[in-house]
C-alpha cells in the first residue's frame, strides 16, 4: 500500500500525485517507471516517474485520463487515499551525460514526462532547449517547472492559443536548422514521436523516444510490451523504454497499442455508467 | 494377499461441463476412497517409491497411517520433507517419479500416491488450525528473493529454523508460477495463498511489489545499504523470459507468450472481466505453439475463454511430449485438437491481428542432444491453418536481472546461475535454486531446491568458515 500524500491538478484532465515511497525515491534515476494497481480489482498500468524527492521520501508521478484506470484514479483518489501496489523503479534510465546543445520534446501527457530528463541534463551541464505542446492553452502545463530547467523553453499548442501556432516536429526542425544538436529526447504520442523522429532523421541528428507499450508485469516476464526495434523484438519494460528514434517501428507501435480498444471501450462505459 | 490391481479413479468434473468453466478438475478422494487405496499399498522395505520423490517422502509410512486413519500422523510425515503437499499432490509429474517406482506398477496400477497427499493435506486444511508463530532465535537474518515454491519452502525451512525471514517479490501476489501460470482448474490460487498466509503467521515477512534488481540489488542486501543487512541471501527467481522464435508476423496483436496469456489469467484475473479490469482477447479459432505442461494450460485455457477450436501444434509426436500424460489426457477430454509433427513457419495478419499460421509439416529422425528424435521439416508440404490467437509456449530461460546486477555471481551460456550441490553460488553468502539454476523444470524439485540450500544456509551461518563451492571442479550444474 503507498499513500497519496499531495494530488494537483496541473491540466486539462491531468493530475500529479506526491506519493510515499522512500526507497524508490532514493534508487530512481530520470526515465524510469512504476507499476501500479488501484485496487484487487484493477489492471497493472505504467507511469513514468516525473520526480522524485529523496529526503521527503517521495514520488512525484503524473496520470493523463485516458481510459478506465487513468480515470479512476484521477477522479476517485485524493490526499490520504492508499494505491494498494505500486512497483519500481523500472525500465532502464536515460543515459545522461554531458553533450553539449540537447533538445528535449514533451507532448501532452509527455509534457511531465521530460521534466526529469531535462532536470538531470541540465544539472549535467548541458544547453538545454525544450519544446513543450498540446492542442491548445489549457492543456499546456508545467511551463513553469520545465522553463526553470532549461536555458530555452518553446512552447506550441495545435490552434495558436499559446505559443507558436503548430506542433512540437515544427519547432523541432527550426531548432536544428539554427543550431548543432548533440542529442535529443521526445515523449508523447506515437504521431509525434514518429514525426520527430523523421526530423532527426532529415538533420542527422540522435533522437531518443521513450515507448509507451502495452504493460502487465513490466520485469521482463511476459512479451506484451515487446516492439520492432532495428529488426528486432525488444521488450519496451527491460530493453527500454528509450530507444533509438530512427530504429523503431512506430508502425508495430501503434498497431500493438490497438489489441484492446474495444476492450477498454467496454471497460470505460461501464466505469462511466456505475460513476 | 489379496492384490486390488486397478487404482481407486479420481472422481472429476464432467468434461463437457469443465470446458465452460475455471473450477477444479479433479475433485478429490472422500475418506472411503483414500482408505481403499491406501490399502493397496504393499508397505514395501526397502521401498522404491522413495527414491523416486526429489524430497525422498518415507511414502510407505504415510500411507500406513492413512489407513490407520491418524491422518495427522500422515501429513506430518509428508512434511517432515514437503512443505507444500496440496501442491505437489496436484502437479508433481507423478507417474515419471514416485509412482514410476512404485512396485505395484510393474504388474499393475501403481499406488496414486500424489492423490493420497493430496487426501492428507486436505484433511488438515479442513481442520481449519491456525500455524503458530515461530519466535526468531536470533540466529540471524536471511533475504529470499523470489516466492515461488524454492524461495517459499527455503523462508519457511528457515524460520522453523528461528532465523529472521524476509521474502523479497516482485508480484503483488506471491507464489511465482503457482500463481501466475498453473490455472485455477489444477491449482486454485487459494490454495497458494492458503500457503502464503500460513508462512506469514509463522512471522515470515513477505514484501510484495518489491523488485530486486533496480530497487535494490542483491550486494544492497549483504551490505545494509539502503535496506536491512542481511547474513544470507537465497536468489529463487525462476525461469519467467518467455521464448519467441522470431518468425515473420510474430508480433501481430493476438500473438502472446503463454507467459502473458496465462497472467493475464490467473493473475489478474482476465476470465472475469469486465469484473476485473484486465482484458485478454480469445477469437474463435486459437493455436498454442508446444507440447509441454504451458501449452496444454494455455490451450485448456483458451477453451475456457470461449475458443471454439483450440490446437496444439507441436513439432514432434506425442510420445515425445513433455507435459504429463494425465494434462494431455484431460485435454483430449475436453476436445483440444492436436496437431502433430507440424512447426510454424510464418504468422499471417489482416488489419494487423493475426489471423493464420503457415505451418510445415515435420518427420522424425535420428535422435538429437535432448535423445528425443528430431524433426525435420518437410519442405513443399507448407499450409495454413486459421488462428485468431496465437500462444507461443515455447519455454522460457532465466531472468538476467538479478545475475546482471549481483557482483561476483557467475552464469552459464544458458543464464542460469551457477551453484553447487548445496546451492552455493560463486558468492559468499548467495545460495540460489529452483528454476534459476536448472532452468524451467518442476515445482517439486524447486521445492527440493530451496530445503537443500535452506540446510547448508543453516550450516554455514551456524559455523561460518570457508566459502567453498567446488564449483571450479565439479563443474556447472
Ligand atoms: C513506460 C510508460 C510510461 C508511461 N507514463 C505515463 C505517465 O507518466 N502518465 C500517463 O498519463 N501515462 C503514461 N503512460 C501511458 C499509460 O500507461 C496509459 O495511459 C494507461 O495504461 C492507460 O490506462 P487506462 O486504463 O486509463 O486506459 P485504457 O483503457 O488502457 O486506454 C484508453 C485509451 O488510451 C490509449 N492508450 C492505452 N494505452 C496507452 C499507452 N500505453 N500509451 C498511450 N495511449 C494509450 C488508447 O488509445 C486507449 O484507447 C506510460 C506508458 C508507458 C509504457
Ligand atoms: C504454465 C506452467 C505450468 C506448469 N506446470 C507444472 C506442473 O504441472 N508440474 C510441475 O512440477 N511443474 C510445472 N511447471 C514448472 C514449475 O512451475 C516451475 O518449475 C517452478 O515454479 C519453479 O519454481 P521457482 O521457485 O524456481 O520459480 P518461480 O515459480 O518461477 O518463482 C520465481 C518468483 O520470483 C519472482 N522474481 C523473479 N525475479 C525477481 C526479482 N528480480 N525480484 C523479486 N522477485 C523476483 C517471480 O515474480 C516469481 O514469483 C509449470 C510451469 C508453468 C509456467
Ligand atoms: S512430492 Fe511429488 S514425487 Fe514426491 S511423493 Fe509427492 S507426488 Fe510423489
Ligand atoms: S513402492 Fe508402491 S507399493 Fe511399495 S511402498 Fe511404495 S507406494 Fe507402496
Ligand atoms: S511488460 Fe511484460 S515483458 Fe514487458
Amino acid at each position: 500500500m503507498k499513500k497519496i500524500l499531495k494530488k494537483t491538478k496541473v491540466g486539462t484532465g491531468v493530475w500529479e500525485y506526491d506519493i510515499e515511497a522512500p526507497l524508490i525515491a532514493q534508487s530512481n534515476k530520470p526515465g524510469q517507471f512504476i507499476i501500479l494497481r488501484l485496487h484487487e480489482k484493477g489492471e497493472r498500468i505504467p507511469l513514468t516517474i516525473a520526480d522524485t524527492d529523496a529526503e521527503e521520501g517521495t514520488i512525484t508521478i503524473a496520470a493523463q485520463s485516458a481510459g478506465k484506470t487513468t480515470r479512476e484514479l484521477n477522479d476517485n483518489y485524493g490526499e490520504g487515499d492508499y494505491i494498494n501496489d505500486l512497483a519500481g523503479p523500472l525500465g532502464n534510465p536515460s543515459e545522461i551525460e554531458k553533450y553539449g546543445n540537447v533538445v528535449t520534446i514533451g507532448g501532452g501527457v509527455g509534457i511531465a514526462l521530460i521534466y526529469p530528463i531535462a532536470k538531470a541534463l541540465k544539472e549535467a551541464g548541458n544547453n538545454v532547449t525544450s519544446i513543450i505542446g498540446a492542442q491548445s492553452e489549457e492543456k499546456i502545463f508545467y511551463e513553469d517547472k520545465i522553463g526553470g530547467v532549461s536555458d530555452e523553453l518553446i512552447i506550441t499548442t495545435d490552434d495558436g492559443s499559446l505559443g507558436r501556432k503548430g506542433f512540437t516536429s515544427d519547432a523541432f526542425a527550426d531548432v536544428l536548422e539554427e543550431k548543432e544538436i548533440h542529442k535529443s529526447w521526445a515523449i508523447g504520442p506515437v504521431i509525434m514521436m514518429k514525426v520527430c523522429s523523421e526530423v532527426a532523421s532529415k538533420y542527422d541528428t540522435k533522437l531518443i523516444v521513450s515507448l509507451n507499450t502495452i504493460m502487465v508485469d513490466g520485469t521482463g516476464m511476459c512479451g506484451g510490451c515487446r516492439v520492432e526495434v532495428g529488426d528486432k523484438a525488444k521488450f519496451a519494460c527491460i530493453d527500454g523504454p528509450e530507444f533509438e528514434a530512427d530504429r523503431v517501428d512506430f508502425k508495430v507501435l501503434s498497431q500493438r497499442n490497438q489489441t484492446y480498444v474495444e476492450e477498454e471501450k467496454c471497460l470505460l462505459d461501464k466505469y462511466l455508467e456505475e460513476e | 494377499m489379496d492384490i486390488k490391481e486397478d487404482y481407486v479413479p479420481m472422481k472429476e468434473q464432467d468434461p463437457d461441463e469443465r470446458r465452460k468453466n475455471f473450477k477444479e478438475v479433479p475433485l478429490g478422494y472422500s475418506k472411503e476412497e483414500a482408505l481403499e487405496e491406501a490399502s493397496r499399498c504393499l508397505q514395501c522395505d526397502p521401498a522404491p517409491c522413495i527414491t523416486g520423490c526429489p524430497v525422498e517422502i518415507n511414502i510407505p509410512k504415510f500411507i500406513r497411517h492413512i489407513r490407520e486413519e491418524d491422518f495427522q500422523e500422515a501429513i506430518d510425515t509428508i512434511k517432515e520433507t514437503n512443505n507444500l503437499p496440496a501442491v505437489t499432490g496436484r502437479v508433481c509429474p507423478q507417474e515419471e517419479q514416485c509412482q514410476e517406482k512404485c512396485v505395484m506398477g510393474r504388474k499393475w496400477d501403481p499406488i496414486s500416491i500424489g492423490r493420497l497427499e493430496r487426501f492428507a493435506a486436505e484433511w488438515e486444511r479442513d481442520q481449519g488450525k491456525e500455524t503458530p508463530k515461530v519466535e526468531a532465535s536470533k540466529k540471524g537474518k536471511v533475504a529470499i528473493v523470489g516466492s515461488g515454491p524454492s524461495g517459499l519452502t527455503a523462508a519457511s525451512d528457515l524460520k522453523k529454523l528461528g532465523y529472521d525471514v524476509t521474502v523479497f517479490e516482485q508480484f503483488h501476489q506471491p507464489g511465482g508460477v503457482l500463481v501466475y501460470g498453473i490455472p485455477e482448474f489444477r491449482l486454485p490460487n487459494d490454495i497458494v495463498d492458503g500457503e502464503v498466509e500460513a508462512l506469514e503467521s509463522m512471522g515470515v515477512d513477505i514484501q510484495r511489489n518489491t523488485v530486486v534488481g533496480r530497487l535494490f540489488t542483491v550486494d544492497d542486501l549483504l551490505e545494509g545499504n539502503k535496506v536491512d543487512e542481511y547474513d544470507a541471501v537465497f536468489l529463487g527467481t525462476g525461469a519467467g523470459l518467455p521464448w519467441f522464435l522470431g518468425l515473420p508476423g510474430e508480433n501481430l496483436n493476438g500473438v502472446y507468450s503463454a507467459n502473458e496469456f496465462l497472467t493475464r489469467v490467473n493473475l489478474m484475473k482476465a476470465f472475469k472481466f469486465p469484473e476485473y479490469d484486465t482484458p485478454v482477447k480469445v477469437g474463435k479459432s486459437v493455436a498454442t505453439i508446444g507440447g509441454g505442461n504451458v501449452a496444454m494450460d494455455s490451450a485448456r485455457t483458451a477453451l475456457r475463454l470461449g475458443a471454439e477450436k483450440s490446437m496444439i501444434i507441436y513439432r514432434r509426436s506425442e510420445d515425445q511430449m513433455p507435459a504429463r500424460d494425465e494434462e494431455i489426457e484431460h485435454a483430449k477430454q475436453e476436445g483440444i485438437e492436436f496437431h502433430l509433427l507440424r512447426n510454424p513457419r510464418r504468422f499471417i495478419g489482416d488489419d494487423g491481428n493475426v489471423k493464420k499460421v503457415e505451418v510445415v509439416k515435420m518427420e522424425l529422425g535420428e535422435p538429437d542432444s535432448s535423445g528425443r528424435p528430431r524433426p525435420i521439416p518437410i519442405e513443399g508440404s507448407e499450409y495454413e491453418i486459421d488462428a485468431d490467437d496465437v500462444i507461443m509456449a515455447i519455454g522460457t530461460s532465466p531472468h538476467p536481472l538479478v545475475p546482471r546486477t549481483t557482483s561476483g555471481l557467475k552464469t552459464s551460456d544458458r543464464g542460469t546461475i551457477n551453484a553447487n550441490g548445496s546451492g552455493r553460488t560463486t558468492k559468499q553468502g548467495v545460495w540460489a535454486g529452483g528454476d534459476i539454476v536448472t532452468g524451467a523444470a518442476t515445482v517439486i524439485k524447486a521445492m527440493g531446491a530451496g530445503k537443500t540450500a535452506a540446510k547448508d544456509i543453516d550450516g554455514w551461518l551456524t559455523n561460518r568458515g570457508d566459502w567453498r563451492t567446488d564449483l571450479e571442479d565439479d563443474g556447472e550444474k
